[in-house]
């Protein structure tokens, strides 16, 4: 790929780190923060962004039908797991006949692989309430809605936070592998350096680190989430 | 304060699918208005199948349940059930609110002013042992029968004229049991509200109801009647095991010594005025006296003697 343009990095123009392919050089990554690890960061976040946003869209409904009918949990659950064990790199081949090598063909195989982690926590989120606890609720009045509302959705909320964080975190993990088809998001630099004669080492270690890092930090945007939305859940048992 | 209502189940059936044996077998039984129903009986007895029947959460087959006079069926379904207290023995409070939303659940349902709503949770925190401070605190905060506290003060919110309770004290150790029993007993003393408390323990059944109904396999009411009526005239050989033996010290134990015509004068060790009946035959025998002097603090009320406990059964 690039063919035509220069290779990058350029042994030859770079400072002393970069032409002794010292293990990592800072002075690199400061100089193509702007033109190349900045942008690739930017992309990740939103190839992550829309895939779980979309994943989440399509999940949560499917899975409220699976909770209030429970003959469709199986055929769902089916489904979406059978997804999950195509191989993305072969997903994203076998999509290229219809959407092209496009954003969007990466697009619909993230989504695919968040369905099936958030999908079935979601359903396991609503039916963590405990019985006696829709029981009571029923007892005292509620309607199938408020008892949905107000005691199933707060409950399962844990749950939900739960599922978000593996399929945030694995979404990044595997969105890396889009840069097979599209010159975007922290696996792109990667394979530039892997495609050297010697692999760069530098932009290899700055941008999977990146990745790592961004993976972390919106694990833990998530717990935080989830423990001021769930205050119950911190507390200790008296 | 709404006043208690009440209930009547005219010839009710109940069968589930599958199963020869009825749940609950054509039961009819008239729950007086403002008393405290107990429901007992062995597993199988059909006794929370009925209980549940009144706000229909298990449908029945065939008959009618009235409460003041109305056909449940005619009543619509949340309605119907915003105006019954129901209490279970898991309590089922629910984890992720707080005490105090807890209880406001139904008069929230009911649209109570938010000022209305909050001077009840704590007026409600404090007649069930709780303090206002508790209104913040999360249900896992709280112990068994804390939170079986909060269970009763949610099912009393709006004030229903009929509570439902399903084992409420079963699982609790028996020295937080019997402090909530006797609570129970003083709230309904005090609030006056019609109770159908289900048990399988007999001794619970005598020591909290007014009216128990005995019921047994299949759903058959074996016998109807009040604690004493029951000890002193088990209709037949399945009540009178189920009850157990010592029959007549177990009546004693239901009289206090207040309650009698007490001998004129003083004779022998004082005791107070409510000590149970039972108690006082103990310390009789125990003290190898003839007799015990009844005393309200320093007002001696009369003599209690052994020949005075047997005139009562």
């Amino acid at each position: 790929m690039d063919g035509n343009g220069p290779v990058i990095p350029n042994f030859g123009q770079g400072d002393a780190c970069v032409t002794g392919d010292h293990t990592f050089c800072w002075g690199w990554v400061r100089d193509h923060w702007s033109d190349t690890l900045g942008p690739a960061l930017w992309q990740h976040v939103e190839l992550t962004a829309v895939a779980v946003g979309i994943g989440f869209a399509i999940a949560f409904p499917l899975a409220l039908l699976a909770h209030r009918f429970r003959k469709l949990e199986q055929p769902l659950g089916a489904f979406s797991a059978l997804l999950y064990t195509i191989p993305s790199i072969a997903l994203f081949q076998l999509l290229v006949p219809f959407t092209g090598i496009t954003w969007t063909t990466v697009e619909i195989a993230l989504v695919a692989y968040t369905l099936v982690i958030l999908f079935p926590n979601v359903v396991a989120g609503l039916r963590s309430a405990p019985p006696d606890v829709v029981e009571a609720a029923e007892g005292m009045g509620l309607t199938r809605l408020q008892v949905l509302l107000r005691i199933e959705l707060p409950l399962a909320l844990p749950a939900i936070v739960a599922g978000l964080r593996i399929a945030v975190v694995s979404t990044i993990s595997i969105g890396t592998i889009a840069a097979f088809l599209l010159p975007k998001g922290l696996g792109y630099p990667i394979f530039v350096a892997l495609g050297n004669p010697i692999p760069f080492k530098t932009e290899i270690y700055a941008a999977g680190g990146l990745a790592v890092g961004l993976a972390l930090l919106c694990d833990a945007g998530l717990v935080v989430l989830r423990w001021a939305l769930a205050p119950w859940t911190r507390l200790a048992r008296a | 304060m709404s006043s208690a209502a009440e209930i009547v189940f005219d010839r009710v059936t109940k069968r589930y699918p599958g199963r020869d044996e009825a749940a609950v077998d054509d039961l009819s039984l008239e729950i007086p208005a403002g008393a405290f129903c107990v429901l007992v009986g062995p597993s199988g007895g059909g006794k929370t199948t009925a209980l549940k029947m009144v706000n229909r959460l298990i449908p029945f087959d065939s008959g009618e349940i009235r409460i003041d006079g109305r056909d449940i069926r005619t009543l619509p379904l949340t309605e119907l059930r915003r105006g019954i207290g129901y209490v279970i023995q898991q309590v089922g409070l629910f984890p992720h609110m707080t005490v105090g939303d807890n209880v406001a659940t139904v008069p929230r349902l009911l649209r109570w002013s938010k000022r209305r709503t909050s001077e009840r949770v704590i007026e409600l925190l404090e007649l069930v042992g709780l303090e206002a401070a508790d209104a913040k605190r999360y249900p896992s905060q709280l112990s068994g029968g804390q939170r079986q506290r909060v269970g009763l003060a949610r099912a009393l919110a709006a004030d229903p004229p009929l509570l439902l309770m399903d084992e409420p004290f079963g699982a609790l150790d028996p020295i937080t049991r019997h402090r909530l029993q006797t609570e129970l007993r003083r709230l309904h003393r005090d609030v006056g509200k019609t109770v159908i408390f289900v048990t399988h323990d007999i001794d619970e059944a005598i020591q909290m109801g007014d009216r128990i109904a005995i019921l047994r396999e299949g759903g058959v009411l074996a016998q109807y009647a009040t604690p004493d009526a029951l000890l002193a005239d088990p209709v037949d050989d399945f009540v009178a095991q189920f009850i157990g033996g010592d029959r007549a010290l177990r009546r004693l134990a239901l009289r206090t010594l207040d309650e009698l015509p007490l001998r004129p004068g003083e004779s022998g060790p004082r005791v107070a005025p409510e000590t149970t009946v039972r108690n006082a035959v103990s310390l009789l025998l125990e003290l190898k006296a003839d007799a015990l002097t009844v005393a309200d603090g320093d007002r001696v009320l009369g003599s209690f003697r052994l020949a005075d406990a047997s005139e009562l059964l």
